[in-house]
């Protein structure tokens, strides 16, 4: 019977990947053909930085079982250290898919040790406590790279950190054809885009191999039995702290690189962007598709990602439906009665 | 003297978290459920008092009645609507629907009264002058800090010593057993989402007499603000989230004063994370020991 389940999960597995390739293999054909208007060919990579990310989050609140309100805060490092890279090597590397590849395993290595610093104080933590901790770092990270300021020239990298408010690019004293990258509170300007839809599938792709793949590890086994029954766990002598940290130390990494490929599609982005209301989008995502559920997180990120664009027709009402929709899916879903009667619907047509 | 008025400054600022704070560590106490939308209440409380003031041309302290009464039906219906289908439901499904209830009041707010601040007219203005004119204090930080006390006295007066909230302290132990003792544990629920929101149309309009802008997003920060006030304190004691709040605000005055401006919410959120450190359940909070 288990060995009949282990199929069943890992052909499960393999038509996800069918399954996102399919859908990429689509989008490319309608996008080269010229069918998607330029509204919707926007969306792709938003949409793929959302996916991994929504992915990423899931490692830590779906498998690890412990509720971060501040993942947004793992996708900003990834988003500015990519920036950085890519903005620093535009000359020393310039073909544009290696530069980007160098930006994202970049971003993901800082956003992981970030990820660890954070894990060391937050996972002493429990439940509420810890959520409301990770909501602080999410926080305090959106406050100091705004106020950074960071630019290149040739005698290499400047930082300037500008907490009085007072400070300026040309602080930076930069070499002739120097160039300031972040500029506090202005964020990343004059960014060079070099994020793509087919970089996009790629990082959806490798998230969801080490993801699913994690899950299955021994690792990832004993994070989750870590998540059920931490006390049985502990006293079969699994260390609660270790396995929690690594779960959650490439989560953050995943969030970073996603925040990498999101922070590069755009010629300018700010720190406020990846603020509270973000990493409340991502578990939004996470929830809808499930706790856990691999393929659901990545429909519930598609759909909800692109509804609120569809709704654009409502224009000023969208965010009001997409609000009400929001509230009434949780209570369809969630509400035993409901279910019920649902249920009881489906049985009477057969 | 500088470092007094900042002090009060501190201490107003507090009490209007602290009132926040009471609100969201009653709702957590008894339906254990964190309430995004609590701070969007608190918008709606000062867009309630706004109009009474500004459009109907009434006077204020009708203006605060009405922006307590909206306040409360709003509250008890979000409860009944939103949150009451979903008792038995996980704390993530009744988080998402929390903040869906948040972006719905967010969204209403914007289509009502457009995504533009607005000035708000305070309530109390006037300046007391004391120590010769170096310590210049304003009338409405006093009365702030004077209501946020008496409210804080009087609900633990009502928790401690009437029979609702005898009713609700049974039903934040165990709702099985209150309910078997005859607590309708409904109405209970409904009762203190009632006094949390109407502590937030207070706390709307203290926060705006003190901040004059308002517009459909004001109150967000401070609820997440106030939120992390109530972890601060203990989530789920009264005394705790007063204290909590009244903390936050004189570090967050303090931080702005004398550190930086731009890090002042870092800063608050660095002293929660050191706190929740030492001691992982807040100041007030109570130990809860593992059962196996």
């Amino acid at each position: 019977m288990k060995g009949r389940n282990n199929i069943i999960s890992r052909q499960k597995d393999n038509l996800t990947y069918v399954a996102v390739t399919a859908a990429f293999v689509i989008l490319m054909i309608l996008q080269n053909g010229g069918i998607l208007k330029r509204a919707h060919t926007a969306l792709l990579v938003p949409v793929c930085a959302y996916i991994a990310a929504a992915l990423a989050l899931n490692l830590c609140v779906g498998i690890l079982g412990e509720l971060s309100l501040g993942h947004a805060g793992f996708m900003s490092i990834g988003a500015f250290t990519g920036i950085v890279v890519s903005e620093s090597l535009i000359n020393a590397v310039p073909n544009t898919a290696l530069r980007l590849l160098i930006a994202v395993v970049i971003g993901a290595v800082f956003a992981s040790f970030f990820g660890f610093l954070i894990g060391i104080p937050v996972l002493r933590l429990k439940g509420d406590y810890l959520a409301i901790v990770t909501l602080a770092f999410g926080e305090i990270i959106k406050d100091l790279i705004t106020c950074l300021i960071v630019g290149v020239d040739k005698n290499g990298l400047h930082i300037v950190f500008n907490a009085s408010g007072a400070k300026t690019a040309a602080d930076l004293h930069l070499a002739e054809g120097g160039k300031a990258i972040i500029q506090g509170a202005q964020g990343a300007v004059g960014t060079t885009t070099i994020s793509s839809f087919t970089a996009g599938f790629i990082l959806i792709l490798v998230v969801l191999f080490v993801v699913q793949h994690f899950v299955k590890s021994c690792t990832g086994r004993a994070v989750m039995a870590i998540r059920d029954n931490r006390i049985a766990a502990e006293s079969c002598g699994l260390n609660v702290t270790t396995y929690k940290m690594i779960a959650f130390v490439i989560s953050a990494g995943l969030a970073g690189a996603a925040g990498v490929l999101y922070g590069l599609n755009y010629s300018s982005i700010v720190a406020t962007k990846f603020n509270f209301n973000t990493s409340i989008l991502i578990l939004v995502y996470v929830v809808l598709g499930g706790l856990g559920n691999i393929q659901g997180t990545i429909i519930a990120a598609t759909i909800l990602y692109v509804l609120p664009e569809l709704l654009r027709a409502f224009s000023d009402y969208r965010m009001l439906v997409y609000a009400i929709v929001l509230i009434l899916v949780m209570i369809i879903t969630n509400n035993k009665k409901v279910i019920l009667f649902l249920t009881g619907l489906g049985k009477k047509k057969d | 003297m500088e470092f007094l008025s900042y002090l009060i400054s501190g201490l107003s600022l507090g009490s209007v978290y602290a009132l926040i704070a009471l609100g969201y560590t009653m709702v957590y106490g008894i339906a254990k459920m964190l309430n995004f939308a609590h701070g969007d209440v608190i918008m709606i409380g000062g867009y309630v008092s706004f109009i009474v003031m500004n459009s109907l041309h009434l006077p204020s302290w009708l203006a605060v009645i009405l922006a307590i009464i909206v306040c409360t039906v709003l509250g008890v219906v979000i409860e009944g609507l939103a949150y009451k289908p979903l008792r038995e439901a996980t704390s993530l499904a009744v988080l998402i629907t929390a903040i869906g209830v948040s972006y719905f009041l967010q969204n209403s707010a914007q289509l009502i009264w457009g995504a533009n601040p607005v000035s708000y007219t305070p309530v109390i203005s006037g300046t007391l002058t004391f120590a010769g004119g170096a310590l210049k204090v304003s009338v409405s930080s006093i009365v702030t800090v004077l209501v946020c006390v008496a409210i804080m006295i009087a609900l633990q007066t009502f928790v401690n010593k009437s029979k609702m909230g005898k009713a609700m302290r049974a039903c934040s132990e165990d709702k099985g057993a209150a309910q078997l003792m005859g607590i309708n544990v409904n109405q209970t629920i409904s009762v203190t989402f009632a006094i949390g929101s109407a502590l937030a149309a207070v706390a709307g309009v203290l926060l705006c007499s003190a901040y004059p802008t308002l517009m459909p997003t004001t109150g967000s920060m401070p609820g997440i603000k106030a939120f992390t006030a109530a972890v601060f304190g203990g989530i789920g004691s009264i005394p705790g989230a007063f204290i909590g709040g009244l903390l936050l605000g004189i570090i967050e005055s303090m931080a702005k004063a004398y550190i930086s401006t731009q890090l002042a919410n870092s800063i608050v959120f660095a002293v929660l994370i050191i706190v929740l450190l030492v001691r992982p359940v807040g100041i007030m909070g109570k130990k809860i020991s593992e059962k196996v």
